[in-house]
């Protein structure tokens, strides 16, 4: 599936909606850019519920660790372990073979508060024009 | 030979580095066979082997004694040798932690005093020395929060505030001690955010954790406001005491507001840190807290010294009674600098971090540009504009045989470069780091790729951290 028809938080998580009330959830190419190189990621386990906006895991890379964003509400259905053993691919595929986990959303309509992908990409150069004033 | 080997790949059958005395204790049996090692596999070398591998290993060290080590937030000054003397004398370094109190009351009485020193230097009410290091020291004044506000039975304050230019440690210790964590914005002058603050302080707060002067290495001319705000809606108010050697002999935190303050006398007051400890992290409360303090606190009573607890003591922190020797080498240093020594410290640690910022400031990217306290915060945001990164001018300066910065930190500063002199070093050493600082700078624009590749000079080159990250290795490849 194609970027653009993602939604993102301003935590710079994404979620791919899917059928079945399913979504599949990453970080975003900006938020892997900022960390730098990823050596570990502690994402939940399936049957974990999360809620949207709270904490589901955490992101270590060489420089810091940073915690996971649930995007959405709902219940971890299945997790990327590719990307749990090689956490490099958050950095090399964020929107693709980096994906984290799959989610069954208790709540779809969540998903019109997140912003679609030209609102994120504005959002996005906002922020990167701050940092080089 | 260099350092890549160990003792092992160096041992030979029959070589021997010392000899044995001679037996001065009745002979004993040995215990049954089976509680016996049949084999116990120590390296064979000859004394001078030995020797040269020890020393070898020592040359590869770099501390202060070496050079210039301006670790931000980290306050690496000189420890003056005089304080080991001290705290070797017989009457401190051999006593044993259950003797008698009747005989060790030398050594009760420099904890006692220094427990007064610390008291008047915070401008507080009471201190406990027990804690063993700073974030200890962090645990311990939160764990006074916690048992503060249960006292009073209010248990609706389960949540801790601390500014996103935060001490990792803070957060960690707060989650140790069970609280949840809030964050405070900082504002663009990198002082707190007082609207957010003002949003975020509700009764759910326990207590703000503020270090004084920031990590930003500024003073918030606010303090005042911020205590009052926090203790009008029922918090405390705590120190992370990180950055005394700003404030010493100038200012108290008490005054200042503050309910309690943890120090870090491996830093302020000068014992050696850096290797791991050993730390020690006292703290310093104001009346409201004394009560709750850890067990045992110092009194004196009719001219002899004993341990207390205190009545609503939160108990035992640590074994025995702290990290002593360091006590020792603290109440040295306090002693011998005095009250009027004391106030120079600050007042060089600040006039040499702002030398620094002014003669770095047309270089490096300066984001706060403001009177600094004891340290200053770059960014390497013009260098990354030119692919240089704050790990490149980090690996630098090793180059240069100096340490470099604390760099990535605080988090709110993009490619930080947080750079904290003290007041031990001289205009000379300042200018000699200005120099290759302002050399890395003009290597960035002509020569981006000695940074890329560096360092050049070290024993190893630049170390693959990501791939140690990945796949830790920590095992050391004999050579058979």
């Amino acid at each position: 599936m194609n970027r653009k028809e993602y939604k993102y938080t301003v935590e710079h998580e994404w979620i791919c909606p899917e059928s079945g009330n399913k979504g599949k959830v990453g970080l975003a190419d900006y938020a892997q850019s900022q960390l730098g190189d990823i050596v570990f990621l502690d994402l939940p386990a399936p049957g974990t519920q999360v809620k949207q906006g709270k904490k589901m895991g955490e992101v270590e890379s060489v420089k810091a660790v940073s915690d996971i964003f649930a995007p959405a509400s709902g219940q971890v259905v299945e997790i990327n372990q590719t990307v749990i053993d090689e956490p490099g691919l958050v950095n090399k595929d964020p929107y693709g073979a980096g994906w984290l986990v799959r989610l069954e959303l208790s709540k779809p309509s969540e998903l019109d508060a997140l912003m679609d992908s030209d609102e994120y990409d504005k959002f996005v150069a906002a922020l990167s024009e701050k940092e080089s004033e | 030979m260099s350092y890549h080997y160990v003792l092992p790949e160096i041992s030979e059958s029959g070589k021997i580095g010392c000899s044995l005395p001679a037996l001065d204790v009745p002979p004993t049996e040995l215990p049954p066979k089976q509680l016996l090692r049949q084999e116990l596999e120590l390296p064979e070398v000859s004394e001078v082997e030995l020797m040269r591998y020890f020393t070898a290993l020592s040359k590869l060290n770099y501390g202060v004694d070496t050079g210039f080590y301006p670790l931000g937030s980290c306050t690496m000054k000189y420890n003056p040798k005089w304080h080991e003397d001290i705290a070797r004398l017989a009457g401190f370094a051999s006593i044993h932690p259950l003797q008698p109190e009747e005989s060790v009351q030398g050594a009760l009485q420099l904890m006692f005093e220094l427990e007064e020193y610390l008291t008047e230097i915070t401008g507080t009410h009471a201190t406990s020395l027990v804690p063993i290091a700073g974030a200890h020291g962090e645990f311990t004044g939160l764990l006074l929060v916690k048992a503060y506000h249960q006292d009073r039975g209010d248990k609706a304050r389960k949540k801790i505030l601390l500014t996103d230019s935060s001490h990792g440690t803070n957060p960690a210790s707060a989650v140790m001690c069970g609280f949840e964590i809030g964050v405070v914005a900082s504002d663009g002058e990198g002082n707190v955010d007082m609207k957010d603050l003002e949003s975020a302080m509700n009764e759910e707060v326990a207590a703000l954790t503020l270090t004084m002067p920031t990590t930003l290495g500024l003073f918030d001319p606010k303090i005042l406001e911020i205590g009052q705000l926090v203790h009008e809606r029922g918090g405390l108010l705590g120190a992370d005491g990180a950055n005394l050697n700003a404030l010493l002999g100038q200012v108290k935190f008490g005054e200042l507001g503050y309910d309690y303050v943890q120090l870090n006398l491996h830093k302020t007051f000068s014992t050696p840190h850096g290797g791991g400890g050993p730390g020690s992290g006292p703290v310093c409360v104001k009346e409201n807290l004394a009560d709750f303090l850890p067990s045992p606190l110092v009194t004196k009573n009719k001219g002899m010294y004993k341990f207390v607890s205190p009545t609503k003591s939160i108990g035992r922190v640590a074994n025995f009674w702290g990290n002593f020797g360091v006590m020792c080498k603290a109440y040295a240093y306090i002693r011998s600098l005095g009250a009027e020594g004391l106030k120079e410290v600050s007042e060089n640690a600040v006039l040499n971090a702002n030398y620094l910022k002014e003669k770095l400031k047309p270089y490096y990217y300066l984001s706060y540009d403001r009177i600094c306290m004891h340290e200053v915060v770059f960014s390497g945001r013009r260098q990354k504009a030119k692919g240089v990164h704050t790990v490149d001018i980090a690996k630098r300066l090793l180059d240069y045989g100096l340490h470099p910065p604390t760099v990535y930190f605080p988090l709110v500063v993009d490619e930080a470069l947080m750079i904290e002199p003290t007041e031990t070093e001289s205009k000379q050493t300042l200018d000699a780091f200005v120099e290759a600082m302002k050399e890395i700078a003009r290597d960035v624009e002509e020569n981006p790729e000695v940074l890329h590749t560096a360092p050049h000079s070290t024993p190893v080159r630049r170390l693959d951290d990501v791939r140690a990250a990945r796949n830790p290795d920590l095992r050391w490849h004999m050579r058979s």
